[in-house]
């Protein structure tokens, strides 16, 4: 069942310097369930995509169906039934975790009680509960990102899109948000759509790619696939099937260590 | 819904301003300064109307808060757009014109508060006017700030950067107070200023309150000022809740 169905989503811009094309023309379909991962390079459109799924952008070509529901048409319903994290969150830094909590739980129309209930049960999932009285800012890198997803779920969506949801952590940080993707896809049935430049989070964790250039998406498929497609042998590193499929790499290396 | 949506935002916003001393007091240094300062050279001068100077001067005060503290409102948009905060709550089902209402009522809350701050001051320097007058005068004065600040939250959203944002503000609200004749009725100067004056839809207002601050209720300055209330802010929050819908364009 598609959770999700794109057929030729488009967003042109108008600014000064003339139209931008950022996305010319998606066809994107989800499968309930699965982690999907939008990979491509800096500027590619993943970010505008998301942001036309979400309904925060209205797009400007094309049709898409978001969890049973016509994006131009019913944007409330689709509201209704994603979560978005933005790449760099969305807490205001001077209130408490869990006033953010709770006011974000009834602005998805939760009863006082229950957001206060969602948002204890959250903090307690994703280890945040004793920094529940502390003001956001106190928060920095894992933490504020499992807060940002926290943000995401208080009204437990079927559908949750991340947008470079690993971007400026640590090694153990990115693990732990991994395995985090993987628990809501395995414990509560959550579909998971996340844009992506680092081929290693693409490689572990998603179970489709689908690879993003110039505003248009060049390839699908799994990890696998795409490797013996396009770098010759399921065992080649997804950094040359992108390579060859884009004429150059996804993003420069992470100068981060691999190992702590 | 949108009662439930708006009374959630309001609530949100106002306990952040609560917090804030600076947020709550910031409009009332310059109403606060003509009043002192500028006000007792006006109370020998023969301003036309009925009443004290200070019933002609005060209504302008009022009216002057709303004008530099409600135009500048933006700015809190701009911070909180940083913060990814808006798209945040764009994302959710609450409804577009309740995260705009939320906010403007937030600051007719402060922006009258400072008004009454304002009026009890004016006591203080000589003002008598008829309690329902200065009432009247606090209705005018909420009106105001939702107009502005709608229309102010509209151009911050769309601005990139705070550092635009001032200078744009500051380039349209010196000349509207100046030709309003919120600081000396306009009907003391040239034909022409007069009548230029009655471009601007603060002149209405501030017409409106002076004869309120007279005891005069059911003029027609009355009439054209509460029109150009109302009118004014349905179309400011109007164009206000469009900039949120399509906000990211």
């Amino acid at each position: 069942m598609a959770i999700i169905s794109t057929v030729s989503l488009a967003r042109t811009f108008r600014t000064k310097s003339g139209t931008v094309q950022a996305v010319r023309g998606i066809d994107l379909t989800v499968r309930e369930g699965e982690i999907v991962g939008l990979l491509g390079p800096n500027g590619a459109g993943k970010t505008t995509t998301l942001r036309m799924l979400t309904t925060l952008l209205a797009p400007t070509g094309g049709a898409a169906t978001v969890a049973g529901h016509d994006l131009v048409k019913d944007p409330a319903s689709v509201r209704r039934a994603c979560g978005y994290v933005a790449q760099s969150g969305g807490v205001d830094p001077q209130l408490t975790v869990r006033e953010e909590l709770v006011t974000q739980g009834r602005m998805y129309r939760l009863g006082r009680a229950r957001a206060a209930e969602r948002a204890r049960e959250l903090a307690h999932e994703l280890d945040l509960t004793d920094l529940l009285d502390r003001p956001c800012a106190a928060l920095s890198g894992g933490r504020r990102r499992r807060l940002d997803i926290a943000m995401a779920l208080l009204h437990e969506p079927r559908l949750l899109f991340l947008d470079e949801p690993t971007t400026g952590l640590d090694p153990a940080g990115r693990t732990a948000l991994w395995d985090l993707v993987r628990r809501l896809r395995d414990d509560h049935g959550t579909t998971v759509v996340l844009t992506t430049h680092y081929l290693d989070e693409a490689d572990a964790l998603c179970d489709r790619l689908v690879v993003v250039d110039g505003g248009t998406v060049v390839a699908e498929g799994t990890p696998a696939a795409l490797k013996l497609r396009y770098a010759g042998s399921a065992d080649a590193s997804l950094q040359d099937a992108f390579l060859a499929l884009t004429g150059r790499s996804a993003a420069p290396a992470d100068p981060a260590p691999v190992a702590v | 819904m949108l009662l439930h949506d708006t009374a959630l935002i309001y609530g949100r916003c106002l306990r952040q301003s609560l917090r804030s001393r600076f947020a709550l007091l910031f409009g009332l240094l310059m109403p606060m300064l003509y009043l002192l300062f500028f006000g007792p050279l006006l109370t020998g001068l023969p301003l036309g109307g009925r009443g004290s100077s200070w019933q002609v001067l005060v209504p302008g005060l009022l009216l002057q808060l709303g004008l530099f503290g409600a135009s500048f409102a933006g700015f809190a948009i701009i911070i909180e757009k940083g913060h990814g905060v808006v798209d945040r709550m764009r994302v959710t089902p609450v409804s577009r014109l309740a995260l705009l209402l939320g906010r403007v009522l937030r600051d007719a809350t402060v922006f009258v508060f400072q008004a009454v701050l304002l009026v009890l001051a004016a006591v203080a320097m000589g003002l008598r006017a008829p309690l329902a007058g200065v009432l009247i005068g606090f209705v005018f004065v909420a009106l105001l700030t939702v107009s502005l600040a709608a229309l102010s939250y509209a151009l911050a959203m769309r601005m990139d950067t705070p550092q635009g944002f001032g200078p744009a503000i500051n380039a349209l609200t010196m000349p509207s107070m100046l030709l309003s004749g919120l600081m000396l009725p306009m009907t003391l100067g040239p034909a022409w200023l007069d009548a230029l004056s009655h471009l601007m839809p603060l002149r209405y207002l501030v017409d409106a309150v002076r004869d309120a601050y007279v005891g005069a209720y059911a003029t027609g300055h009355m009439l054209l000022g509460s029109l150009v209330a109302t009118g004014f802010a349905l179309l400011a929050v109007t164009v206000g809740t469009r900039v949120f819908r399509t906000a990211g364009a």
